[in-house]
C-alpha cells in the first residue's frame, strides 16, 4: 500500500468535488456513477451519449496521468469467486439504494439530503464489518 | 457540447480518484479497517478525500442550484426523494458488503478498467449482472418502460 499522502488525497478530493460541480452546472446532471452506469447499461433508459463520453473519461483518465510519468498499476484483488460476488453485491446494491459513494456520499450530502446521509451511514458502517469479519473473524 | 462537458467531467473525476489514492483498493481496504485504529495502522486517506470533494462540491452544487439551468442542457435533473425506505437502506447494505469484499466501488472499477486488470474486468462485469439482475427482478422484464424518478445518483 502506498504511504499516506494527505496532500495528494486533498487535491485528488477537490477534483472529485470540481467534476461533481461541473456535471450539474454544465450537463444539468449528478455525477453518480451508479446511476450513470447503471442507466447506461439499462436498455429501457435512453440519453446514452453524455453517459458513455462521461465513462470514457473516467477510464482515460488513469491513461493520461500514466503519459504524465504517475505509473499505471493494477489494483491488488482478491481471488475471483470473492470478485463475482462483491461486483454482483455492488451492482445489485447500488440500483436498489439509487446511489454509491459518489451519488450519495459526495452528491447527496453535499446537497445535505437526509436520504443520502442514511445510505452513506449505512454502506460505510457495513463496508467496515466487511473488511472486520473478512480480515479478523475468519 | 453537452457530451464533451460530460467526457471533461469524467476525466476530472478520474484524474482525482487515482490522485487521491482511491483507485488503490489497499487504500480503501485500510481506511475501512477500524479495527486497525488502535494498531495504528489505519489509513484515513478516504475521509479526507471526502472531505475536500464536499468542501468543493457543496458551495458548487448550491450555486448549481441557484442557476435557472445548466449551460449545455434544457434541465437540471435533481434527485426528487426524500424517504429512507427500506429499498434505500437495503441497496445500501448490500453494496456496502460488496465494496468491503474489494474495496471497488463503482467510480473506481471503471477507472481501473484502464489497467486491463483480468480481475477488474470481472468485477466491472459482475456489477453490470448485478445491475441489470435489478432492473429485470424489479420491472419484471429490461425491456419495461418504467422510467421512475431520477436516482439519487
Amino acid at each position: 500500500m502506498a504511504p499516506f499522502d494527505p496532500v495528494s488525497a486533498a487535491i485528488g478530493g477537490a477534483l472529485i468535488g470540481l467534476a461533481a460541480t461541473l456535471l450539474m452546472l454544465l450537463a444539468g446532471r449528478i455525477a453518480g456513477i451508479s446511476g450513470i452506469l447503471g442507466d447506461l447499461v439499462d436498455l429501457a433508459t435512453g440519453d446514452r451519449p453524455w453517459r458513455l463520453a462521461f465513462v470514457a473519461g473516467l477510464i482515460a483518465a488513469p491513461l493520461v496521468l500514466a503519459a504524465g510519468g504517475h505509473g499505471l498499476r493494477a489494483p491488488a484483488m482478491p481471488g475471483w469467486g470473492i470478485v463475482v460476488v462483491a461486483g454482483l453485491l455492488v451492482g445489485f446494491g447500488t440500483r436498489l439504494g439509487s446511489g454509491c459513494t459518489s451519488g450519495h456520499g459526495i452528491c447527496g450530502i453535499a446537497r445535505f439530503s437526509p436520504r443520502s446521509v442514511a445510505a452513506t451511514l449505512t454502506f460505510m458502517i457495513v463496508a467496515m464489518l466487511a473488511v472486520a469479519i473478512m480480515r479478523h473473524a475468519l | 457540447m453537452r457530451i464533451f462537458s460530460a467526457f471533461l467531467c469524467g476525466l476530472i473525476f478520474g484524474l482525482g480518484l487515482v490522485i487521491s489514492g482511491m483507485t488503490d483498493t489497499a487504500k480503501v481496504l485500510g481506511f475501512l479497517d477500524v479495527l486497525a485504529i488502535p494498531k495504528g495502522t489505519w489509513d484515513p486517506t478516504l475521509l479526507i478525500v471526502m472531505a475536500a470533494a464536499l468542501v468543493v462540491s457543496t458551495p458548487g452544487l448550491l450555486l448549481a442550484k441557484r442557476r435557472l439551468r445548466p449551460l449545455f442542457a434544457d434541465a437540471a435533473a435533481w434527485p426528487m426523494r426524500s424517504a429512507i425506505d427500506r429499498p434505500l437502506l437495503a441497496g445500501a447494505a448490500l453494496f456496502g458488503a460488496g465494496w468491503g469484499l474489494v474495496g471497488l466501488c463503482p467510480g473506481p472499477a471503471i477507472a481501473n478498467l484502464a489497467t486491463l486488470s483480468p480481475l477488474v474486468l470481472l468485477f466491472v462485469a459482475a456489477m453490470i449482472a448485478g445491475m441489470a439482475a435489478h432492473d429485470v427482478w424489479r420491472r419484471g422484464t429490461a425491456w419495461g418502460l418504467d422510467t421512475t424518478v431520477a436516482a439519487d445518483g
